[in-house]
């Protein structure tokens, strides 16, 4: 099955498997060829023509997304016809929607725009012709402007073939094609379990996460690397942090296990608490009946007091400790090292039976 | 886990058992629909509620709460009595083949479907599929555990895939998901009382003998007690002073009553956590930590891979992250800890916990390694015992079927099950602040079958109140067949209608797990 071939891309000469893609084979070798409808782990199915390429002896010119390389093969990917080619589709695009950068989260990251950049187009031959929809602002989490959609259907792909949620499809066909949840239905009202793996997946800002709007721009974001604090499976994720806070979360399929980009709806967007005011800020000690404000210093004073009368009189076993499957490793370590080389009981356990 | 995560999505098949994956761990819920969708894995679903991977099962067994190990059983009775075990693993890699074919003889088909309500003919085509596909992985979560025979179900679950050679192989496994991020490694650090880091025991001389030469300190020989004990203990007045850390037992331990009574008991209560939850509340000292977001760590998933967990904002006011308090605490009461770094802790967990001893940040500084991984150079471990068990053959148990501890009766007619929704987690401390989840989930609710609905007189939306032996309470009611005929199932995520009011702490005698999934009550329309 995977059988050595060799082929020639921009005159270098490159080893490839047999059942890659021309795409795939250029990536690997850092060859760019721009892409709007392929999407990484989902089916390649060839809509966008964007990443068309020259192949020696063929007719036309081929998506280098879906054509598999074969030996021999001779691919030129920056002629002056497939230049010109990738221009007509921007175009078309840049003029069936209302791509006003000016207020778009993507602005920045959006590969339509990095398109039309790199293709260095002033202005569409054709004139802008906006669909006129609504902006769906229905629910707090994902808002969806369909009038930026370049109909490349990755958020169709992630939802039915990655997450198997099954809840958007294509509807109508030509001018009026659209993406969505069935019946034309909004996300809120429909199947959706807003694991928001749709706005990760779109290369234009149609889809964004609406507690980020406004809250700081691609190229303000620091992403930070790190584990949800939920479930078991231990899903890597990024948390984008823009002025001192977490204001959404994405996610980099290039992480790998366990969760190959994808997240369930309490890691995307179950990080509110993470800014809530009703965070504790101080330490508290009961004081008349009640807790009040105190210092770290009164704080463990008071706990050490007691925790040695409390030795002295009863004994090392009339204390335990609860440590917890929610904080880490090394404090789980520490604590239970505390109990007993501090304490000196052996009565330390954990909610994981609850 | 003994398989890993990314193994699924190519099993043969799949037996989804107590799990409601697609809420509970959607992430891998997702992976079973696609091995199911893409792979053309058989997926056989056992579970009383028409959870949402039923619409992807070849076929759905619903059997009565509170009887797993009648059904496994019965699958185990027909695989063996069809001959289609695999009997050269049996052979070479088990033992105690025997006295288990002998506890299973009575568990036919049509004995099994009296206990279960299940047909005899669906327990024949589920133990098929199982035993003839060439690998196939158990995934089970707290519907198996959280029984009275919760040690049963799960060496039950060990015995049918032992049986048909699925234990050691790629795509197979025994697979408990894990239902909190760091249980795993909780389990793994030592936070339990019988053990000290990987399951070395506290009552071993020479496992003792290392820590007490590492730690500098003489240590207690005698183990202590769980969770569930130290609540007992508490109330009798036994237990006098009680650190927790993260956890919120106020709402997550069965019968409230009884704990609100035991920890209001105590001389000296400090809890540490993110908010001021209910047993907060109860306190006599406060210690304010930092969340996930806020420090540096790591977590070990239910897949048992050790991943990062960085900092990536600053803690609240004065917070702290929990290791440094505990160092903190530890110093003044005068026992020094003086770690840099959560780093330089690991630098102290890989010299002492052999699993771990290969598991640097360095290593995992882009993707995580699995346990076992025993030196600096070792590639961690995706599946377990592999050509042979940690205790050399597999042992199979031979177990009797036992009824839950507290079943319908007259006066108390329906089941109560209890679990988690996909919006919310646990005591949903965390879930509750989020804006979206809130949208999604506003309040708890009560799933009531339609035809008990309709006997009980009361429309979705309407109140019910709830009654067990131990508490009542009210709460909404979502009419939807979810839930068998006769059971009720509510989630344990809602301090206004707190559950475990009603549930039954009856434990397993061996995991000390409490009886969460089954008991009985009586329900009125409000
Ligand atoms: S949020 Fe998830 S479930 Fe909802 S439409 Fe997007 S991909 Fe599908
Ligand atoms: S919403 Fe985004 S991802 Fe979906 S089809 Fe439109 S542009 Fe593509
Ligand atoms: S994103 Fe969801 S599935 Fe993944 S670890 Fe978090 S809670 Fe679990
Ligand atoms: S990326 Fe190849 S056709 Fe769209």
């Amino acid at each position: 099955m995977d059988q050595k071939l060799s082929l020639t891309i921009d005159g270098k000469k490159l080893e490839a498997s047999s059942g890659q893609t021309i795409l795939e084979v250029a990536r690997e070798n850092g060859i760019h060829i721009p892409t709007l409808c392929y999407y990484k782990g989902t089916t390649n199915v060839g809509a966008c023509r964007v990443c068309v390429v020259e192949v020696e002896n063929a007719r036309s010119l081929v998506a280098s997304c879906c054509m598999p390389v074969s030996q021999g093969m001779t691919v030129m990917t920056n002629t002056e016809k497939v230049i010109q080619a990738r221009k007509l589709v921007v175009e078309l695009l840049w003029s069936s929607g209302e791509h006003n950068c000016l207020q778009c989260e993507k602005n920045g990251n959006c590969e339509l725009q990095d398109l039309v950049y790199e293709l260095g187009i002033e202005k569409p031959r054709f004139d802008i012709d906006s669909p006129g929809y609504e902006i769906e602002d229905t629910n707090s989490m994902i808002q969806r402007d369909l009038n930026k959609c370049i109909l490349c259907g990755r958020c169709v792909r992630v939802c039915n073939e990655k997450q198997v949620h099954e809840v958007l499809d294509f509807s109508m066909r030509g001018s009026n094609a659209k993406v969505g949840p069935a019946f034309d239905t909004d996300y809120i009202h429909s199947e959706c379990v807003f694991c928001g793996a749709c706005v990760d997946a779109c290369p234009v800002g149609a889809l964004s996460f609406k507690q980020a709007r406004f809250k700081g721009r691609p190229w303000e974001i620091e992403k930070v690397h790190t584990t949800c604090p939920y479930c078991g499976v231990g899903c890597q994720m990024d948390l984008n942090v823009s002025d001192g806070k977490v204001i959404k979360v994405t996610t980099n399929m290039d992480y790998g296990k366990p969760n190959e980009g994808m997240l369930c709806s309490k890691g995307r967007f179950g990080m509110d608490f993470i800014n809530s005011p009703d965070r504790l800020k101080t330490p508290l000690i009961r004081r008349d009946g009640e807790l009040k404000e105190a210092s770290w210093e009164e704080a463990y004073s008071y706990i050490a007091e007691k925790f040695a009368s409390i030795k002295e009189k009863n004994g090392p076993d009339s204390i335990a400790g609860l440590s917890s499957a929610r904080v880490t490793n090394e404090e789980n370590y520490l604590f239970q090292k505390f109990m007993r080389a501090v304490i000196g009981t052996n009565n330390v356990d954990h909610c994981a039976r609850l | 886990m003994t398989n890993s995560i990314e193994e699924i999505e190519f099993s043969d098949a799949i037996l989804a058992i107590g799990t409601n994956t697609t809420e509970n761990h959607p992430v891998i819920g997702s992976c079973v629909k696609r091995a199911v969708r893409q792979n053309g894995a058989k997926l056989i679903v056992i579970d009383p509620r028409k959870i949402g991977l039923v619409d992807y099962a070849d076929i759905w067994l619903r059997p009565k709460p509170g009887t797993n190990v009648a059904i496994l059983s019965g699958l185990m009775n027909v695989i063996i009595e069809e001959g289609l075990y695999a009997k050269e693993y049996v052979a070479q890699r088990t033992e105690g083949f025997e006295a288990m074919k002998e506890a299973l003889a009575k568990y036919t088909p049509e004995h099994v479907s009296e206990i279960t309500g299940v047909a005899a003919e669906d327990i024949r085509t589920a133990a098929r599929l199982y035993a003839e596909a060439k690998s196939a992985s158990i995934l089970y979560a707290m519907g198996i555990t959280q029984h009275s025979h919760g040690t049963d179900n799960v060496k039950s679950c060990a015995n049918l895939a032992m049986l048909c050679g699925n234990v050691g192989i790629e795509g197979g496994g025994v697979n408990p998901l894990r239902g909190q991020n760091n249980v795993q490694g909780a389990c793994d650090m030592g936070a339990l009382p019988n053990v000290f880091p990987a399951y070395q025991q506290v009552a071993n001389d020479e496992a003792r003998a290392k820590f007490e030469k590492a730690w500098d300190v003489s240590l207690p020989a005698k183990p202590g007690l769980t969770i569930i004990e130290i609540m007992n203990a508490a109330h009798d007045g036994d237990i006098k002073g009680l650190y927790i850390m993260g956890e919120n037992p106020m709402i997550s331990d069965p019968d409230l009553t009884h704990v609100e009574a035991a920890l209001k008991n105590l001389d000296l209560l400090v809890v540490q956590d993110i908010f001021l939850t209910e047993t907060g509340s109860l306190a006599d000292v406060v210690l304010p930590s930092a969340c996930f977001a806020e420090k540096d760590g790591t977590f070990s998933n239910t897949e048992r891979r050790v991943q990062r967990v960085r900092k990536a904002v600053d803690a609240p006011g004065e917070a702290k992250d929990d290791w440094q308090i505990i160092s903190e605490l530890a110093t003044k009461m005068g026992y020094a800890m003086d770690y840099s770094s959560a780093e330089a802790i690991m630098d102290e967990i890989n010299t002492l916990t052999p699993s771990y001893a290969g598991i640097t940040y360095k290593r995992i500084e882009q993707n995580g390694l699995q346990w076992p991984c025993p030196n600096t150079e070792h590639p961690g471990t995706k599946y377990l015992h592999k050509d042979k068990f940690s205790r050399g053959l597999g042992l199979f148990s031979a177990i009797e079927y036992q009824p839950s501890k507290e079943v319908p009766d007259e006066e108390y007619p329906f089941f109560l099950t209890t679990g988690r929704v996909l919006y919310h987690f646990h005591t949903a401390t965390m879930t509750r602040k989020s804006e979206g989840l809130i949208e999604k989930y506003p309040e708890s609710l009560a799933e009531v079958n339609p035809n008990d609905a309709k006997k009980l007189g009361i429309k979705d939306g309407d109140f019910i109140t709830v009654t067990s032996r131990r508490g009542s309470l009210q709460v909404k009611a979502s009419v939807i067949d979810t839930p068998p005929e006769g059971t009720i199932f509510m989630n344990f995520h809602f301090r206004e209608a707190a559950v475990n009011f009603l549930t039954n702490p009856a434990l397993d005698p061996v995991g000390k797990i409490p009886e969460y999934k089954v008991c009985a009550v009586k329900v009125e329309a409000a």
